[in-house]
């Protein structure tokens, strides 16, 4: 394994295979079999492993898309269902096109992608990759109009794509602006052990989640022996409600980039890499700008402040849609030019990572609090928060509330005080880390957000008490069947299970052997899947079973209900008929 | 290190491992065994079907994936793993269309002997009827994509053994699919052959050779003489020429 990936980095064009698929889609609307062929010759790669790429990926295609390619999110909060509105079906009405297929003149497709982050901006699409916010049915029909009229985006309306970033509470990380350099100097002044044990004091664990401490991770990597250490920032945010990092990309940009130089001087890296979510392509042009800017100011490149044996730099590769590539070992494969199918573990990346080298891989808010760590010391640091768990957590707040936005809260703040602070009235649940996370009532809403309470990579999804909560569980479970990648049984047939499921009880077709069906499923998948996101994937379904059990009573059959539609069985019948007269139904 | 120390305990037997040895590794050396369809000792481990999963601790784990280590207390043969292993062997039936009458493949299926092992009775999970196609364009050699199990041994196969990566999983989700690696992506145009490993180690009825239809009568097929547990404790891909060859003689006689 690990010599032919090395072997294929030795031949790697200076382009990366995913930004190369991607001006290609851009160019051609898709990937052709021809086009993949090309690739493949271009690389060195098996065509397979091209091909593999292009399947992989949402924002890939075989078949052309329209000149307008329109994503809808179908995130619970800034998709495009809001307030009992269809706002995909109103614009494919107005413009004659089914979603999912190019309208036969080429000009338009539409269709519906996994969260894009514009959770605080309202419902919310892409246009060939531009996000477009704060979407109404008016709306809808002034872009219908621009299609229509064939005005390439650019002559839009600008403010249609404005973006207001709102920080509503402040703490350590969003009160200061790092001074470029500052702390990157204090780290050359006293050596990387010493830097290192300044993170340790701090107490410092990583902020995706999963809470692994940051100065072991470090010191695990620091430690590792291999020909080369990389140093990766997790930047594919892609649990749904979570719109942090993008709002930390555009406006503390300097200071992550400051964290991954620091983390490089101490595990002795040369080469680091952003993965940055396709759905966040339109911050590319900003980072690196402040990229040329460090290089400028020797922060990056050779002999970094002036540093005799230290020679350090960033690229940064752009994902192409898929939640899985959030998820490290998988990440790393993406980064390869892979499609990202999670790797075996152990070993784990700090020993064996990008290209079978010793690699840290951290999430952005930890990278950016581990530089104003190394500029104002850890007690600095630790004296806010619990004594398990330091410092700040940046929530994302979105959903039924007033004010959905930014939150930097102390760790340890109660669940109570953040809704009550966002404006959030009659909340019925509160999906915590998103829809991988935890599902909670009013009886918990005294807990706190902390590692040794409810940990949270940041999502804070609010549903108010006029929510179907069944809804949003079809909704989570379709999103989890749709981003499984596929590898290991569970969570591939498990996923899609769940899903088919959970919309038969919505549609009145399930029993109470229905519920018993849902729990079997939601263990085998949590115990039994190959990585986190199976483990993960049915904690909502056993969350609501737990907290919410009417919700999923009361669309209850009493009696035996087929699970076979025969009515529906004919749909395909009546399709090449063309009947839908009453006589083409069975009742 | 001692000797006495590289040992581990499933279900309360005590097994030896070497260094860099698998769960499954030792386990199939000590002739303990642990369902499993993707694996295929001698081939490098995928971890995809999860038949073998395993208990350590409150953990549970593929086996032919973890590496052994010393004094590792595993669970494997108990009621609730082998209920595990039952409903995962039922999604595979019902993610493809598995049905045994009327597959070339019967008797001799992995899939089909791991449901009879594992005491299967239904389905259980509602069928997903998957549009998937056939590729017949080979002269020897058909790929019915419907019976795919996404197991990979194909794919590991022909890169490792034959040498010629005929084959690759691509897609996501419920889309992953076997693709062949040639232009026009049909099998005709690959290089593979009937004596290749990855056109006979296909588990069911997915990848068959041509010709060789029903020449062992059904009653007189591998699984109708033997549990999958019996056969998967012999195998090994060492012993596959020899396996070949035995299976001309029995289509001979």
């Amino acid at each position: 394994m690990t010599n032919s990936c090395q072997h294929n980095s030795f031949n790697l064009p200076q382009e990366h295979l995913l930004h190369r698929l991607h001006a290609l889609q851009q160019e051609y609307l898709h990937i052709s079999p021809q086009a993949m062929q090309q690739v493949a010759a271009e690389f060195n790669l098996p065509l397979s492993q091209v091909a593999g790429v292009v399947a992989f990926y949402s924002f890939f295609s075989a078949q052309p898309c329209g000149r307008f390619h329109i994503l809808f999110s179908n995130c619970t909060s800034c998709g495009y269902l809001p307030d009992g509105q269809n706002l995909m079906q109103l614009l494919a009405q107005q413009l004659q096109v089914n979603p999912g297929k190019t309208r036969a003149d080429g000009l338009i497709s539409i269709g519906e992608t996994s969260c894009i982050g514009l959770c605080d901006q309202g419902a919310s699409l892409l246009v060939n990759g531009i996000p477009l916010t704060h979407l109404n049915p008016d709306k809808i029909t002034q872009i219908a109009q621009q299609i229509t009229a064939n005005i390439s985006t650019d002559k839009w309306p600008a403010e249609w794509f404005e973006i207001h970033d709102t920080i509503y509470r402040r703490n350590l990380l969003l009160t200061t602006q790092l001074a470029p350099g500052s702390a990157l100097q204090q780290a050359i002044t006293h050596g990387a052990a010493e830097t290192l044990t300044t993170i340790q004091q701090s107490g410092l664990n990583g902020r995706g989640g999963a809470g692994f401490n940051t100065s072991k991770k470090w010191q695990l990597c620091r430690e590792a022996p291999g020909d080369a250490h990389y140093v990766i920032c997790n930047a594919d945010e892609g649990e749904p409600g979570t719109f942090k990092d993008r709002v930390l990309l555009r406006h503390h940009a300097e200071a992550l980039f400051e964290g991954m130089t620091i983390c490089a001087f101490i595990i002795g890296a040369n080469k680091g890499s952003i993965y940055l979510r396709g759905e966040y392509r339109y911050l590319l042009s900003h980072l690196q700008a402040v990229l040329t800017q460090r290089r400028k100011h020797g922060l990056l490149g050779r002999h970094i402040l002036n540093h005799a044996d230290f020679h350090f730099d960033i690229d940064i590769v752009v994902g192409a849609g898929a939640y899985i590539c959030g998820e490290e070992s998988a990440l790393i494969e993406s980064l390869e030019g892979k499609p990202g199918i999670p790797r075996i573990r152990p070993p784990f990346p700090v020993t064996h990572g990008y290209l079978g080298q010793p690699t840290v891989v951290n999430n952005v808010e930890t990278l950016i609090a581990a530089a104003h760590i190394v500029a104002h010391g850890s007690s600095w640091f630790n004296s806010v928060g619990t004594q398990k768990s330091t410092g700040t957590k940046i929530l994302s707040v979105s959903g039924d509330c007033l004010s959905p936005g930014i939150y930097e809260y102390p760790f340890g703040v109660r669940i109570q005080q953040i809704l009550g602070d966002c404006g959030a009235q009659r909340v019925q649940a509160v999906q915590l880390g998103g829809p991988a996370g935890k599902l909670i009532g009013a009886p918990d809403f005294n807990h706190t957000i902390s590692f040794e309470d409810i940990s949270t990579g940041g999502s804070f999804l609010i549903f108010g008490h006029q929510r179907d909560l069944l809804t949003v569980h079809r909704n989570f479970a379709h999103f989890f069947a749709h981003e499984s990648c596929g590898f290991c049984t569970p969570c591939r047939v498990g996923t899609q299970l769940l899903k088919s499921n959970l919309d038969k009880i919505a549609e009145g077709h399930g029993t109470t052997n229905d519920i018993e069906t849902l729990k079997q499923l939601a263990f085998l998948i949590q115990h039994h899947s190959h990585c986190g996101l199976g483990h993960t994937a049915a904690n909502h379904v056993l969350d609501g079973l737990q907290h919410f059990p009417q919700v999923f009573a009361a669309h209850l059959n009493q009696h035996f209900v087929a699970q076979f539609d025969l009515d529906q069985a004919l749909e395909s019948a009546r399709q090449i008929t063309r009947r839908d007269d009453a006589t083409a139904h069975l009742d | 290190m001692s000797a006495m120390q590289n040992t581990i305990r499933i279900d309360r037997q005590e097994i030896p491992f070497t260094p860099g040895q698998t769960i499954m590794d030792a386990a199939l050396a000590a002739k303990v065994y642990i369902p499993h369809l993707c694996h295929y000792p001698g081939l490098p481990p995928s971890g995809n079907c999860r038949l073998c999963v395993v208990e350590i601790e409150n953990r549970s784990v593929a086996a032919c994936t973890t590496p052994a280590a010393a004094d590792q207390t595993i669970r494997s043969n108990t009621p609730e793993l082998n209920e595990a292993r039952k409903a995962l062997t039922q999604m595979l039936f019902v993610e493809g269309d598995h049905i045994c009458p009327s597959c070339e493949k019967t008797g001799n299926c992995k899939l089909q002997a791991m449901a009879y092992y594992l005491g299967m009775l239904d389905d259980h999970f509602p069928q997903f009827y998957q549009r998937r196609e056939i590729d017949a364009s080979h002269p020897d050699i058909l790929l019915d994509h419907r019976r795919c199990i996404l197991c990979d041994l194909c794919v590991r196969a022909s890169r490792e053994v034959d040498g010629k990566n005929v084959f690759a999983i691509v897609g996501r989700g419920t889309k992953t699919h076997l693709i062949v690696n040639s232009p026009g992506g049909k099998l005709a145009n690959s290089p593979i052959a009937t004596t290749d490993l990855a056109a006979t180690i296909c588990p069911v009825g997915a990848i068959l050779i041509k010709q060789q239809g029903y020449q062992v009568p059904i009653g007189q097929r591998i699984y109708d003489q033997h549990t999958i547990r019996e056969t998967s404790l012999q195998e090994h891909i060492a012993d596959c020429d020899k396996l070949k060859r035995k299976e001309h003689q029995d289509i001979e006689r």
